[in-house]
């Protein structure tokens, strides 16, 4: 917990920066006490995997070695089980303060990484259509005093948060900080420099306001997207929302999910995986017990894998997935789905779980019921073109 | 006497001018450049004494009998030959006398991405770029691809070591399938590009035709390389982007690699990168034609683009449009200031920006854009990391000299006067490294 006196010592050393005006206290008054954190699994989860519709009659036959047995997975329902790595996560699912949404998947159907997250994380119908992502777009909503109430953590702003609304972000640090002295000759000489000028602007607010509520945390560098890192990026994330005067809205990323080869069944690359995510929500919900009835924590990924295994005890690149919603918000204790089921008429291309639910509509409940803003806002600037995104069915947030 | 087309031809081609001295490119930079792509590769005499990639193969194969061997393997053997890799590829790069041939490595190398992110590639990923990238730079592109594809690091990485046709022989005795992830990757970011015309059923062909592309077992006489299995190779004829191919074994998937670099889409694919990374984040269109139509002018010669960059005047109009990607800004700091004393400095800076090499997170490789590298907490560790490096390398240069030589052709009078009235030395070269001049080129 922030204290006042931390606080405050954030407070002075923002003082000490000449070039602008550091909002120490803005976000004391933001106007929202919800938090919303977007969790991204970059790769292509199987959602399969995770959550295995056991109960199928096709589940087994069509995935052969890669098929989980009900006694090694843990049942939600009369269809779907969690996978055990995730078992850390069953006291919020029997709380209903976890649901999964199955058979989800982005708009448009691509099984390029790279297309599939621009569309994930740019908000339109199809890839590359925008430029801004929809996080951010939202933000400009909640956020119109500008507060930074948008938070990335990690070494890059990813996609979804970039756009004209300022946002923060935070990465461990590991090199002894510049003198304030070095940063504001270089604030005079990056003025006329677009891109530098702004991330510098940028990165002082936000060092000013995350050094308060974090201090000198220490982390071992490298890649933040590697899977071993999530558990301590969450903790960190977690923090910085539940301070008072920390962000509101953070997203998160986490990598390894594109299991071509030996994907493993309980153990493996896939269950070793699952288990960093699981306890890294985990570590997220800890850290925001304060606020978790106003949280909602959103899991999502570009697509799913092929229901059957490929050549090498893998899956190759496929379509719809699961998503997971966790908080104390959350309207949970179910798999929210309009499950096309696994015969081979309802395959989607002969090979893939068939989308019935848009990840568009997913977000839209979630900023709709959880963060307030109005369907018609989200319409025209947040998702524009998603009016008939579906939704995965049933009520999600409590209201 | 200096000038911007030095400054252009050093930074820009270049990887940074060595000790700062624009000088010596001045009279003629174009010619400088145009004389790299003939000569010698001046980075060969740094990398000498590392492996060819069959004798790490061989030593693996050797080695995977058991856990605990390969455990130790990995130890005794990957790890300190990767940082060895490492260390001497970033040497090169430093000292190299053509640093436009070196850019020229470093984008084929990225572009054709084999990466640590898969554990066994570790121990080949340097001769990979050896074997597979170095030679080809002014060579074909066809040429290329083809050493890329068969090259044990790129099947490893992209699995294709462990792809069999369900149909092949060893397919329907052990009821093993295929695995699409090269045949994707190659379509994708080798060669078409993400919009470049090809559908699933065009990569689940490809994925059959080059299923039998293997690394020779412990036992053949080419253990650890390149060998064609037809036990795995999926017997048929197959159809890829509109054309029959009839059953040719090992045969067949270099003839659709042929195809798609002859592929108008490959050419534009490439045209955009290499105007994305010489020109602007955001190239003009008519620079992308021009580099197009080179490229299937002269059937992919990728010595004759290098070339045609050298006379595009885009770049020569405009200083400054590129941001240094890390591995950018770190080499020029070494070539600027010289390389540090201790091995383990020159590869740290590398680590604490993100861009070890051959450690790119995706097969599409590192990012080409300021907006990829410089993000509001990246900007901070840069000039956190320059400052760090300014009070390491006392450089014996006065740092207002260094500015001048160094970028005194773009230099802008705030920037030079600010160097001159910074408080010491080293807060002053602190000031250059972090400069908008240095961080762009």
């Amino acid at each position: 917990m922030t204290s006042r006196r931390e606080f405050l010592i954030g407070a002075s050393a923002a003082g000490l920066l000449s070039s602008f005006a550091i909002p120490g206290i803005a976000v004391a008054a933001a106007n929202t006490h919800k938090r919303f954190v977007l969790v991204i699994l970059r790769g292509g989860m199987d959602g399969l995997a995770a959550f295995p519709p056991i109960g199928d009659p096709n589940y087994q036959s069509l995935r052969g070695g890669l098929a989980q047995s009900a006694k090694n997975a843990i049942a939600l329902d009369r269809t779907f089980s969690m996978h055990k790595s995730l078992e850390p996560l069953m006291k919020h699912y029997r709380k209903g303060h976890m649901a999964v949404a199955h058979a989800v998947a982005v708009p448009q159907r691509t099984r390029s990484h790279f297309d599939a997250q621009n569309v994930l994380e740019n908000g339109a119908a199809k890839a590359h259509l925008m430029q801004d992502g929809w996080l951010n777009r939202a933000l400009s909503v909640i956020d119109s005093q500008e507060q930074r109430l948008g938070l990335s953590v990690g070494y890059s702003t990813p996609p979804v948060m970039r756009g004209t609304t300022p946002t923060a972000s935070w990465a461990p640090a590991r090199i002894p900080p510049s003198p304030a002295d070095l940063l504001d000759t270089l604030g005079n000489l990056y003025q006329s420099d677009p891109v530098l000028g702004r991330a510098l602007n940028e990165g002082r607010r936000a060092q000013a306001m995350t050094g308060a509520v974090l201090g000198d945390s220490k982390m071992k560098r490298g890649n933040m997207r590697s899977p071993g890192r999530f558990r301590s990026l969450a903790e960190s994330a977690g923090r910085l929302l539940a301070a008072e005067q920390g962000a509101r809205i953070a997203v998160i990323e986490m990598g390894g999910w594109d299991t071509h080869a030996n994907q493993g069944t309980t153990t493996g690359r896939l269950a070793r995986n699952l288990g960093l995510l699981a306890q890294g929500l985990d570590e997220l919900s800890l850290r925001l017990t304060p606020v978790w009835q106003d949280t909602v924590i959103c899991v999502v990924t570009e697509f799913g894998r092929t229901v059957r295994m490929n050549g090498s005890n893998g899956t190759d690149h496929g379509t719809a997935s699961a998503a997971m919603l966790l908080g104390g918000a959350v309207a949970g204790g179910r798999v929210a789905t309009r499950w096309p089921g696994l015969s081979d008429a309802a395959l989607y291309g002969g090979r893939d779980l068939a989308p019935t639910s848009d990840m568009r509509g997913l977000f839209k409940t979630v900023l709709r019921d959880h963060l307030n803003i109005p369907s018609r806002v989200l319409n025209q600037k947040v998702f524009p073109d998603s009016k008939n995104a579906k939704a995965p069915p049933g009520q999600l947030i409590r209201v | 006497m200096t000038s911007v087309d030095a400054f252009i031809a050093a930074n820009r081609f270049g990887l940074g001018p060595k000790g700062g001295y624009l000088g010596g490119i001045s009279g003629d930079p174009q010619s400088w450049l145009l004389r790299q792509l003939g000569s010698e590769d001046g980075a060969l005499p740094y990398l000498k004494g590392l492996p060819r990639s069959e004798e790490i193969g061989r030593a693996w194969l050797q080695a995977r009998g058991s856990r605990e061997m390969r455990k130790m393997f990995n130890k005794n053997r990957v790890k300190p030959l990767f940082r060895k890799e490492i260390l001497q590829r970033t040497r090169a790069a430093i000292e190299t006398d053509t640093p436009f041939r070196e850019r020229l490595v470093r984008f084929w190398s990225n572009h054709f991405t084999v990466s640590i992110t898969k554990g066994r590639v570790r121990g080949i990923a340097g001769a990979f770029e050896r074997e597979a990238i170095r030679p080809f730079v002014t060579g074909n592109f066809a040429e290329m691809l083809l050493a890329v594809t068969r090259h044990p690091a790129m099947l490893i990485y992209l699995d294709n070591q462990a792809s069999v046709g369900p149909n092949s022989r060893l397919g329907l005795r052990q009821n093993k399938g295929l695995n699409e992830n090269l045949a994707r990757e190659i379509l994708e970011p080798h060669t078409l590009g993400v919009d470049g015309g090809y559908r699933q059923e065009d990569v689940i062909a490809l994925a059959k035709m080059l299923t039998g592309w293997t690394i020779a077992g412990k036992r053949s006489a080419q253990a650890g390389q390149f060998k064609f299995n037809a036990r795995r190779h999926e017997p048929g004829t197959k159809q890829f982007l509109g054309k029959r191919y009839p059953e040719d074994g090992e045969e067949e998937a270099e003839k659709a690699l042929r195809t798609l670099a002859d592929h108008p889409s490959t050419a534009r694919f490439v045209a955009t990168k290499l105007a994305r990374h010489f020109v602007a984040d955001n190239p003009p269109s008519d620079v992308v034609d021009q580099l197009q139509r080179k490229f299937k002018e002269t059937g992919g010669d990728l010595g004759a683009l290098a070339r045609e960059l050298v006379t595009l005047s885009a770049i020569w109009d405009k200083p400054l449009t590129k941001v240094k990607s890390p591995s950018e800004l770190v080499i020029s700091v070494f070539r600027m200031l010289g390389s540090p004393a201790k091995p383990k400095q020159m590869i740290q800076p590398l680590q604490l920006l993100g861009q070890l090499p051959f450690s790119a997170p995706s097969p599409a490789g590192w990012p080409d854009t300021a907006k990829d590298w410089i993000s509001p907490e990246s900007l901070l560790r840069r000039i956190e990391l320059m400052d760090l490096l300014a009070r390491r390398q006392s450089s014996r240069h006065d740092p207002v000299n260094l500015a001048e030589q160094a970028f005194g052709p773009v230099a802008r009078e705030e920037t030079l006067l600010s160097i001159k009235r910074a408080p010491s030395r080293q807060a002053a070269l602190s000031l250059l490294l972090s400069s908008p001049e240095f961080q762009r080129r």
